[in-house]
């Protein structure tokens, strides 16, 4: 498992190599970071779980065969990757057309936003679904309770102090990281990101609690961007020439006013999807 | 051999080695380990596809860079759903086997007080 967080972060340096210092941020603190908590922290509750017994492994003739399978695969996408159309098929000249209209500088916040933006409306949409299907994986007695472990501060460990020194410069990066990104690589996602890290550590090192998932709060700062980014994609058909149209003179301060509680909201979302589902109950 | 091929060939024998992973192994978490080696694979094509469209003075072509990003948010939904659901399993019926005839335990306190 933390063999998958240094993959993560390989990947992120092809992706520097590869002219993408977009999602090779992405790459670093989402793909490898976040995800690699995710597995680190299920295999070690998983730990207890008897190791599968003999039978269940796959049959020789079964391994040989998908072997061969994959093998095929993978020659079919080398073939592709060597053979590919000369020249090659381009969009960037369109996401620079429309780059000019949202007075954005960054072309992939500029496709994220504006050339694509349903993509991104969309994928928010799937954040929050997620979300809901992990909290109504929780038992129906703990719905509406705490989700995750319940961490106690120490103020003598490590990790605690770890927090308390990390978790503001932290949100101060991420909250960098999310505004530079309307010029340079960064953006609300990689942002998000970083300020959901910085929320997973204060709670694992116990300096805040989780707070239940029923409280009211909660559930507008979740819905919030994605509520905005509606609002103003249907305001579109009004004042624009239709759904997440913008007109050319507010383009760039109606971008804003979608992304700042966007951030928000995907931070919020992400970090509770690490936390999981409700497992404890506040007393009354 | 430019640098673009050579991420694509790697991005090939990723997508084959996730892909035996997913096919051979039989505990779920690392059926989960290989799906993302999959889809770490399929988005490194999609970037060798877009540093080939560099064009109009980009480096790359940032349709599929963003669709890489996209594509990332959705893989950790994904991944965090899928563990969610194997820890319930975990919990209920004491272990993480996808077997169907694994002996399950029930649990029969959870709609009751």
């Amino acid at each position: 498992m933390a063999g998958f967080v240094a993959y993560g972060l390989l990947l992120a340096l092809v992706w520097v190599r590869l002219a993408a210092p977009d999602v090779a941020l992405t790459e670093a603190a989402l793909g490898s970071g976040l995800t690699g908590g995710l597995l680190v922290g299920a295999s070690t509750r998983l730990r207890r779980s008897e190791p599968s017994p003999a039978r269940e492994a796959a049959s020789a003739t079964l391994r040989r065969a998908a072997a061969g399978l994959c093998v095929l695969v993978s020659a079919g996408l080398a073939a592709i990757v060597v053979l590919f159309a000369e020249p090659a098929p381009t969009l960037a000249p369109q996401a620079v057309a429309s780059l000019a209209a949202t007075g954005l500088g960054n072309p992939v916040t500029a496709v994220l936003m504006a050339y694509r933006a349903i993509d991104t409306l969309l994928e928010v949409v799937v954040l929050l679904l997620a979300l809901i299907g992990i909290w109504s994986l929780a038992p129906d007695r703990l719905w509406g309770g705490l989700p995750g472990r319940l961490h106690r501060a120490d103020p003598n460990r490590m990790l605690t102090f770890v927090a308390q020194l990390l978790v503001p410069i932290g949100i101060l990066i991420g909250l960098h990281i999310f505004w530079v990104g309307s010029v340079a690589p960064g953006g609300e996602f990689q942002g998000a990101t970083v300020l959901a890290a910085m929320g997973i550590l204060a709670m694992m090192a116990g300096l805040v609690r989780t707070p239940p998932i029923s409280r009211q709060w909660l559930r507008l700062l979740l819905i919030a961007g994605p509520a905005v980014f509606v609002t103003v994609g249907l305001a579109g058909f009004a004042i624009a020439a239709g759904f997440l149209a913008y007109p050319p003179q507010y383009a760039k301060l109606l971008i804003v006013v979608i992304e700042v509680p966007l951030t928000l909201s995907i931070a919020a979302m992400l970090a509770l999807m690490v936390a999981g589902a409700s497992e404890w109950i506040l007393q009354r | 051999m430019s640098a673009a091929t050579l991420y694509g060939l790697c991005s090939a024998a990723l997508v084959g080695l996730g892909l035996y992973g997913l096919i051979v192994q039989p505990e779920p978490l690392r059926k989960v380990l290989a799906f993302n080696l999959i889809g770490g694979g399929v988005f490194l094509l999609l970037g060798v596809v877009a540093r080939r469209g560099a064009a109009a003075g980009l480096a790359g072509d940032p349709v599929p860079q963003a669709l890489v990003i996209t594509g990332l948010v959705v893989a950790f939904a994904a991944t965090a759903l899928a563990l969610a659901l194997l820890l319930r399993l975990f919990e209920d019926s004491g272990q993480a086997s996808l077997r169907s005839d694994a002996p399950a335990r029930l649990p029969m306190d959870d709609n009751q007080p």
